[in-house]
């Protein structure tokens, strides 16, 4: 089965529509260490289970969305 | 004769015990190799190899069995080169048949920039003294009659190839039996059907597992779990640069042997080869998301096969029989993830992507050596875990992208 995201702009699409964004990191602060800007960037948590990440709805409404989805059954919580 | 009809029995089982001086997590190719290598060579005969599944249930029973060595920088080309190698040695040295099957690997060229990937690929393996050569369209229609030299009306025309004459296919089940077999000769432990629930520590070192069965106490322990090996490195408390992409695999009907080669695209992110059974295997990049569910799609299949019928067009005759799906230890530079961890007395073998089937001998032999010596092999030394933190990536993008 395809996955299929609920977009909240344009309603519900298939991914094909879509580009992946991955998972959401968080944001470089000022005066992080390079130790700490390196974890943040390079060390993903990979979650097996409920996941926040991006995607960009390149054939819709072109724009950034942030779901949340169980990466183990594909199942999409909330997209916002 | 009735030897032909005896049941064969390829893994005993042992009862578990409570401490091994190695514990092996995920009884795949990279695992089992480890524990074969670090019997035969090292001597370290205690060893348990703990397998949640059944062996080879993982991305070693679901690649799609092509062997070569062309890749595109010195590291990787050094250590696919040594794996190439031993492969064609492998049925020997494991004394069980791998049904290695040389086919020759054409990398086609549909673009001007694809031309002159594909030269420097050729360019950059004869440096390293791997066979591969550049051939102009004449040259491929030569090796590959089967070809549509227009890629499908025009649309993807082919314009040149690096031709790889030894890329191999293999019998990837072969693999995972003949070294549990061989290592369980040996002594080693081969467990189906416990996990591990946990990694032990004691004052910043890794002491043992526990598992479903009981813990398990253990003078170092090594990872060679693939797609799901981020669930082991939380039990460690470690963090490793890899993400888990689905990657698709399909294969037609059986049909007489009729394509006796391996042809890939990079340009069109699809591989096909015809394997001993005579099955058309069509494989392609990863799923542009990441995800645990081993879900084979009909978005995947629909544009797969598309693209491979502008290659091969007698393919859109050929109907297809199965698809399956498998979770890829991804890791940022598409090269192996290999050695010590933050972790001490734990090691991982990990970021076998899509690229980790053919490494499982010079892997499995890399990483015996690093857990019975302590000492990084400098084979392997390149694809520590932490290469990124320097900005010590290996690009190979290009030449793992799909198989």
């Amino acid at each position: 089965m395809a996955l299929r995201l609920s977009c909240p702009n344009c309603g519900s699409r298939p991914f094909t529509e879509f580009w992946f964004g991955g998972e959401l990191r968080p944001l470089y602060r000022e005066g992080m260490s390079p130790e700490e800007d390196y974890r943040r960037l390079w060390l993903p948590e990979n979650a097996a289970g409920r996941q926040t990440e991006r995607w960009f709805h390149h054939a819709g409404c072109r724009r950034w969305l942030t779901a949340e989805r169980d990466t183990v059954t594909n199942e999409i919580h909330v997209v916002h | 004769m009735i030897g032909l009809l005896r049941k064969q029995v390829h893994l005993r089982t042992n009862d578990l015990k409570p401490h091994y001086d190695v514990v092996i997590i995920g009884g795949g190719g990279h695992g089992l190799a480890a524990a074969y290598y670090l019997a035969r060579v090292h001597g370290v005969r205690d060893v348990a190899v703990l397998e949640r599944s059944y062996i080879g249930a993982g991305g070693t029973g679901r690649n799609t069995t092509i062997v070569r060595s062309n890749y595109k920088t010195p590291e990787t080309i050094a250590f696919y080169k040594k794996s190439h190698q031993m492969f064609l040695e492998l049925g020997q040295e494991l004394d069980y048949n791998m049904l290695v099957t040389p086919r020759g690997l054409l990398w086609l060229a549909h673009s001007d920039n694809q031309l002159r990937l594909q030269r420097e690929r050729a360019a950059l393996n004869q440096a390293f003294d791997v066979e591969t050569v550049f051939l102009d369209a004449a040259g491929v229609r030569e090796v590959c009659p089967q070809l549509d030299m227009t890629g499908g009306g025009g649309k993807h025309p082919i314009l040149g190839a690096a031709w790889h004459p030894k890329g191999c296919i293999t019998r990837h089940d072969a693999v995972v039996w003949g070294y549990a077999a061989a290592s369980q000769r040996l002594g080693v432990h081969v467990h189906q059907g416990i996990e591990v629930t946990g990694i032990s520590t004691e004052g910043g070192r890794c002491v043992g597992v526990t598992t479903t069965a009981g813990p398990i106490a253990a003078g170092v322990v090594m990872s060679a779990v693939g797609g799901y090996v981020s669930n082991v490195a939380r039990m460690a408390k470690i963090r490793l640069p890899i993400i888990t992409h689905p990657l698709q695999a399909y294969v037609t009907e059986s049909y007489k042997p009729a394509f006796d080669r391996v042809v890939a695209s990079a340009d069109l992110h699809i591989y096909i080869s015809q394997s001993a059974r005579g099955e058309f295997l069509i494989g392609a990049e990863i799923d542009p998301y990441t995800s645990y569910a081993n879900a084979s799609t009909w978005p995947f299949i629909a544009s797969a096969s598309a693209r491979a019928i502008d290659l091969l067009p007698f393919l859109a005759k050929l109907r297809i029989l199965r698809a399956w799906t498998g979770a890829c230890d991804m890791s940022p530079d598409y090269s192996p993830v290999m050695g010590t961890t933050e972790l001490k007395n734990f090691y991982v073998s990990t970021g076998w992507g899509t690229w980790g089937f053919k490494a499982i001998p010079a892997s499995g032999l890399s990483m015996a050596e690093l857990l019975a010596t302590g000492k990084v092999p400098a084979l392997i030394a390149p694809f520590r875990a932490d290469r990124f933190r320097d900005d010590r990536a290996i690009s190979e993008r290009a030449s793992a992208g799909t198989h």
